[in-house]
């Protein structure tokens, strides 16, 4: 039954992505990435991770995907115009996703092929706020205040770079 | 396994049940309520039966004759449209606004043959982190539903709607975090058990006791999320038409509209279950009564559990009927006071409020 | 209980799509949004090997993905922005004033 589940989930993953990848209109492509971000946090409750689950969905789904969609709105971008002519299209297109794919297995590979086991047993709060948390201002304190700064340069920055000329 | 499949879709029927059902009455409380705080009738030109019953339906009749006109009416696409956008954005403004409840418990437990049920569609230990999620979600209804329609007035309700919601989320998100903090878990049916303590021995000790501040602060943001007056510019009325949804009809309109007092419905639901004691009723715990004074009275287990049930929904409802009150009497907000409200003093004020919370829980502890 | 290998060779999968996107398209937005469909098969790689290991360090290594990733994404956007008030055009043969 999970298996049937994450065999269902993987598949609509991989055609939401290639929505992203394949759609001309700008604004399609913005939801179907949203369709592949909000699918991928089901996939991090499969994986135990509720909290970032629940993250994923408030920043990446819920904010930058929202950003990006108000960008391309202000911008009022039509479909994507394709500038080469149709036989070079053809040529680059299929090159990439000759590599494309070569890349996927070459990883495939790399990563399943490795013999890894029955998965440790799952500490006791394992998922939640809490362990996450504790982790995060002991061990991980230096990047977090850093991880603060750098949002606070992502703040001020695209204010100062998107200002209307002089 | 099935049985466990089966209640969890119960409850989750029931939840869904809840919302909807309350919805269709708070639109009653609406038409009614509005017509007796501005000294008028109020909706009462349908008559569904016609002379077949002796007695008139009152405003039943417009309950029934509404949701008909809305189905049999004509879907207009405008030209120029994006139909699949056009086809997606009601849905996606309904969807978020019903799923924020699987994570608001309506009762403690039942016990009932052996097996112990949970009443909480979805007993998530992140609860208030899953809120959260979905009212960021229901952005995109908006957005795309200003967007979709290629119409002026509508991307100009959309991008006021969706700037205005993204502003007050983050005050919202900070005004939860000051009432996490006092509680010291996000689980909401634990933040519920919680508040099941007295002070004294006979002031219940809900969460408005320890966080008033935030409570305000969810009221407030909670209006600015919902799009309602005094936050109700995207839908303008007498000044953008219906705003975001102009160009929509029927049933989509239906969605919008559903999906507005759901919204209600689910600010109240969370302002209950971390302010007023979710299904708590003052002096009632799981085995009886115990009144001040040491007096014990045993109830019956499911008796408690339907007093419960009957608290939390009284609680919400009461809520729902404050915030069309605060509808029908405050003028409603110019757009760049709305934006300063959220950003200038709801932010400080959320912020200045965890602070504050967090000397005194690491003074308290 | 799922192996965990399936996880990853999904995670691989979604990457591989973001490489391509990048390649492919023209709009640098739609670049973007592949950069970002990248970091998030990174994220479930992330993920699936803290489930694998039982420890909350890939999670917090998540974590910080995403604060960086949110980070990108406004800064990527504010350059187009001014990029597209300059040009009027996000085409990325338009962008590519440095090439000789």
């Amino acid at each position: 039954m999970a298996t049937l589940a994450f065999l269902v989930l993987a598949a609509l993953l991989v055609g939401s992505a290639l929505a992203v990848v394949l759609h001309p209109n700008p604004v399609k492509s913005a939801m179907a990435l949203v369709v592949t971000l909000f699918l991928l946090a089901v996939v991090f409750v499969l994986l135990e991770a509720h909290m970032i689950a629940a993250l994923q969905i408030i920043v990446y789904a819920g904010a930058i995907m929202v950003l990006f969609l108000f960008v391309i709105m202000l911008l009022n971008l039509g479909d994507e115009e394709q500038r080469a002519r149709p036989r070079r299209r053809v040529v680059v297109h299929g090159v990439a996703w000759a590599a494309g794919a070569l890349l996927a297995v070459v990883l495939v590979r790399l990563v399943a092929g490795a013999p890894l086991g029955r998965p440790a047993p799952a500490p006791e709060g394992y998922g939640s706020a809490a362990l996450v948390a504790r982790s995060l201002f002991t061990d991980y304190v230096l990047p977090f205040e850093l991880a603060g700064l750098l949002l606070l340069v992502a703040v001020i920055g695209p204010v100062v770079l998107a200002k209307r000329g002089r | 396994m099935w049985v466990d499949v089966g209640i969890a879709a119960a409850k989750a029927f029931a939840v869904v049940m809840l919302v909807l059902n309350m919805s269709l009455v708070l639109l009653w409380v609406e038409r009614k309520g509005s017509a007796l705080i501005q000294d008028r009738i109020g909706a009462n030109r349908a008559n569904v039966f016609g002379g077949l019953l002796p007695f008139n339906l009152g405003i039943i009749n417009t309950l029934i004759a509404d949701p008909i006109k809305l189905l049999t009416k004509e879907d207009l696409i405008p030209a120029g449209a994006d139909r699949v956008l056009h086809f997606v954005a009601p849905f996606l403004a309904v969807f978020p606004v019903i799923v924020t409840f699987a994570a608001i418990p309506f009762g403690d437990v039942l016990v009932i043959g052996g097996r112990t049920i949970e009443l909480q569609a979805a007993a998530l230990d992140v609860g208030v982190l899953y809120v959260l999620a979905m009212s960021s979600l229901a952005v995109y209804g908006v957005v795309l539903g200003g967007w979709a329609t290629n119409s002026r007035w509508s991307l100009l309700g959309a991008v006021r709607g969706s700037a205005q919601m993204i502003s007050y989320e983050i005050a919202l998100g900070l005004g939860l975090v000051a009432a996490i903090m006092t509680f010291g878990t996000l689980d909401l049916q634990e933040i519920a058990r919680a508040q099941g303590a007295h002070l004294w021995g006979v002031v219940p000790l809900w969460g408005i006791l320890y966080q008033p501040v935030a409570f305000l602060i969810l009221l407030i943001a909670g209006f600015a999320e919902s799009k309602r007056v005094p936050f109700d510019l995207p839908e303008g009325e007498s000044e953008l038409v219906a705003g975001y949804f102009t160009e929509y009809s029927g049933m989509k309109q239906a969605a919008f509209m559903l999906s507005d007092f759901a919204e209600v419905v689910v600010v109240a639901g969370l302002a209950t279950t971390l302010f007023f004691g979710a299904w708590q009723v003052p002096f009632l715990a799981r085995d009886g009564w115990h009144l001040p004074g040491g007096v014990f009275v045993a109830m019956p287990h499911l008796a408690v559990v339907a007093l419960q049930i009957a608290a939390f929904t009284i609680k919400v409802f009461a809520l729902c009927c404050f915030q069309i009150l605060v509808r029908w009497t405050l003028p409603r907000y110019r757009y760049d006071h709305l934006m300063d409200l959220g950003w200038k003093w709801l932010l400080p004020i959320a912020l200045a409020n965890v602070v504050v919370t967090a000397v005194v829980v690491v003074l308290v502890a | 209980m799922i192996p965990i290998s399936w996880y990853l060779t999904l995670s691989a999968v979604l990457f591989a799509i973001g490489v391509v996107g990048v390649v492919v398209r023209r709009n640098v937005i739609v670049i973007l949004m592949a950069i970002e469909l990248m970091l998030n098969g990174v994220n479930l790689t992330f993920v699936a090997l803290a489930r694998q290991l039982g420890s909350v360090d890939g999670q917090v290594v998540v974590f910080f993905v995403m604060a960086v990733a949110a980070a990108e994404a406004a800064v990527g956007l504010a350059i187009v922005i001014a990029f597209f008030r300059n040009r009027e055009s996000v085409n990325a043969d338009d962008l590519a004033l440095l090439r000789w």
